[in-house]
């Protein structure tokens, strides 16, 4: 296999594919907004339960590609008991990894999709479920979807 | 049977390696790759004769107008058509949908007539039947496609019930893009005929890749894009017969297709002109009649038994992988140069990424059907679509990919 095709695929990444974190709904959730890739297909749903303005639980939900499922799944794991500034910030530094390749040493896990940075048309897979996750922060009713937001 | 080593070395783009591999393009459905002499063709044209049309004077333009006709009636020639004024040269398929959807259904339909397509088509032949019928307030109905994988075709004992005096417009794909269904054209068109229904036919997937005759389909109208068949993208055409085509309100106005106007008004030109409002796409349409003679150098009944024979194989050895879901027709019975299919555990863009480091190109998503997709209980498909220029060895390519695919994902 590639280099650049075994660094997008890393065992992190398939890991949290075959086994996912936090995946279901959540009854306790006050805060739910839906995402979808409209070009493949791929839909994430994510459910926070907003303890005032820290996300004390955080659950995902949908199908798709290995990229999108994994990263909605470790976006759980850091975002819970996380501030809505603080994922937002996380968010930023996601994006930058999967956008240009380069991860700070302090956010390892994240750093696994450094490798998406070489598949330019995967970059909306690993970022649909953070849309919706900020979409479900802001409480915002409509959507997100990969079509409206530049990459 | 062609030579297709032959033909192969007629195609500049295969010659190439992506990833390290030879290009094994499998993609045939969403784009066709085009012949040195199709190339060549607009090339020349730029180089030797480009100059506007609509029957100038001088020498340049006389060339050119030319070209551009004889590559009208060229098409004309290809599906069989009465007359080159029922050829009109468009953008491509969805264009020439869009096109009757203005033109013809949102002026001759009103309220409580219907639309009758199918729940195998593409978009294009979807949304601007659905957007006419909101338009007028009509309705668009479907006939149901038989089988949990779709294999068993359109359920034509429906279209009994289904094809009432309602009915004033049968839409329908000739073969399907996802599942790669043939349907029976000639039977369709002769029952909405029978109750004097208009017909428009998808020929996206067919053109190309079988012989067409309108006149022996007996369809009103018939939309198809030249780059799926060996022709450059953004040329496509609109065949509507003669009395039709001349009723149907144009679609855009302006330069070339007026005859007289006046600070108070205009009058059309009959069809074609009344159909192609400014300059159009000369070069092209011209390059489009390039692609036709290609095509029938070749001869189209042998490229149809190479698509069916490609098929063919590539559903014996696809069936066999593990956890696959075929949809479509089953091996053995009758389908287009095409094959989709889905595993429970990998999703079609991480199969068409890894397909791509084997050098392969494959189409992974919706295939512009979502509610097919639905009904089928998918979410995406990956699919092969093969042409004239594909071999058996590729499809041997195709499925050891799909067989280090399985073993990466699954184990």
């Amino acid at each position: 296999m590639s280099a650049d095709l075994s660094e997008l695929y890393q065992q992190v990444i398939l890991d949290h594919n075959r086994r996912p974190r936090n995946r279901g709904k959540l009854p306790t959730a006050n805060r739910v907004a839906h995402g979808n890739n409209p070009s493949c297909g791929d839909e994430c749903s994510v459910h926070l339960r907003l303890d005032g303005d820290r996300i004390a639980e955080i659950s995902f939900d949908g199908s798709g590609c290995a990229i999108s499922q994994a990263s909605a799944s470790l976006m759980t794991t850091q975002l819970k008991g996380k501030t809505a500034a603080e994922a937002k910030k996380l968010y930023d530094e996601f994006h930058h990894i999967v956008t240009t390749g380069e991860a700070p040493a302090e956010i390892s896990d994240l750093a696994a999709f450094a490798g998406v940075h070489t598949f330019p048309a995967r970059i909306k897979c690993a970022t649909l479920g953070w849309h919706a996750a900020l979409n479900a922060l802001k409480g915002d009713p409509l959507p997100a979807t990969t079509e409206t937001h530049k990459d | 049977m062609f030579d297709l080593a032959r033909t192969r070395a007629d195609f500049p783009i295969l010659h190439q390696q992506v990833n390290g591999k030879p290009l094994v393009y499998l993609d045939n459905g969403a784009t066709s790759q085009k012949p040195r002499c199709v190339i060549d063709a607009l090339v020349r044209y730029y180089e030797r004769d480009n100059s506007n049309v609509h029957r100038g004077l001088h020498a340049l333009s006389m060339r050119a107008t030319d070209a551009y006709e004889d590559a009208r009636a060229r098409v004309a020639k290809f599906i069989h058509a009465a007359d080159p004024a029922e050829i009109i040269f468009t953008r491509g398929t969805t264009e020439s949908i869009n096109i009757i959807a203005h033109g013809w259904a949102r002026t001759h339909l009103k309220a409580g007539d219907v639309i009758l397509t199918t729940e195998m088509e593409h978009h294009s032949n979807l949304v601007p039947w659905q957007q006419a019928a909101r338009a007028v307030g009509a309705t668009v109905r479907y006939i149901p496609v038989l089988g949990a994988d779709a294999e068993g075709g359109l359920d034509y004992a429906t279209l009994d019930t289904l094809l009432t005096p309602a009915v004033k417009l049968l839409a329908f794909t000739h073969i399907s893009n996802t599942l790669g269904t043939i349907n029976d054209a000639a039977r369709l068109c002769a029952r909405a005929r029978a109750i004097g229904a208009v017909t428009v036919i998808d020929a996206a997937q067919s053109i190309g890749h079988t012989r067409i005759d309108v006149k022996a389909l007996g369809c009103d109208f018939l939309a198809f894009s030249g780059h799926k068949m060996c022709g450059p993208t953004g040329i496509g055409v609109l065949y509507g017969r003669r009395d039709l085509l001349d009723q149907l309100t144009p679609d855009e106005t302006g330069g070339g297709m007026v005859v007289s106007v006046t600070y108070e008004g205009a009058t059309w030109k009959p069809s074609p002109e009344r159909h192609e409002a400014g300059t159009p796409n000369i070069a092209d349409a011209i390059a489009l009649g390039a692609a036709c003679d290609y095509l029938d150098g070749i001869g189209r009944d042998a490229i149809a038994a190479h698509d069916h024979h490609l098929a063919q194989i590539a559903m014996e050895k696809l069936s066999v992988i593990p956890g696959i879901r075929i949809i479509g027709p089953r091996a053995g019975q009758p389908r287009g140069g095409l094959v989709s299919f889905a595993f429970a555990e990998v999703h079609a863009h991480d199969v068409v990424t890894f397909a791509d480091e084997d050098g392969l190109a494959l189409r992974g998503g919706h295939h512009c059907n979502q509610p097919l997709m639905r009904k089928l209980g998918l979410t995406s498909t990956t699919r092969a679509s093969f042409y004239l220029y594909n071999t058996a060895a590729e499809i041997d390519v195709l499925v050891a990919s799909l067989h280090r695919i399985q073993k990466f994902f699954v184990g």
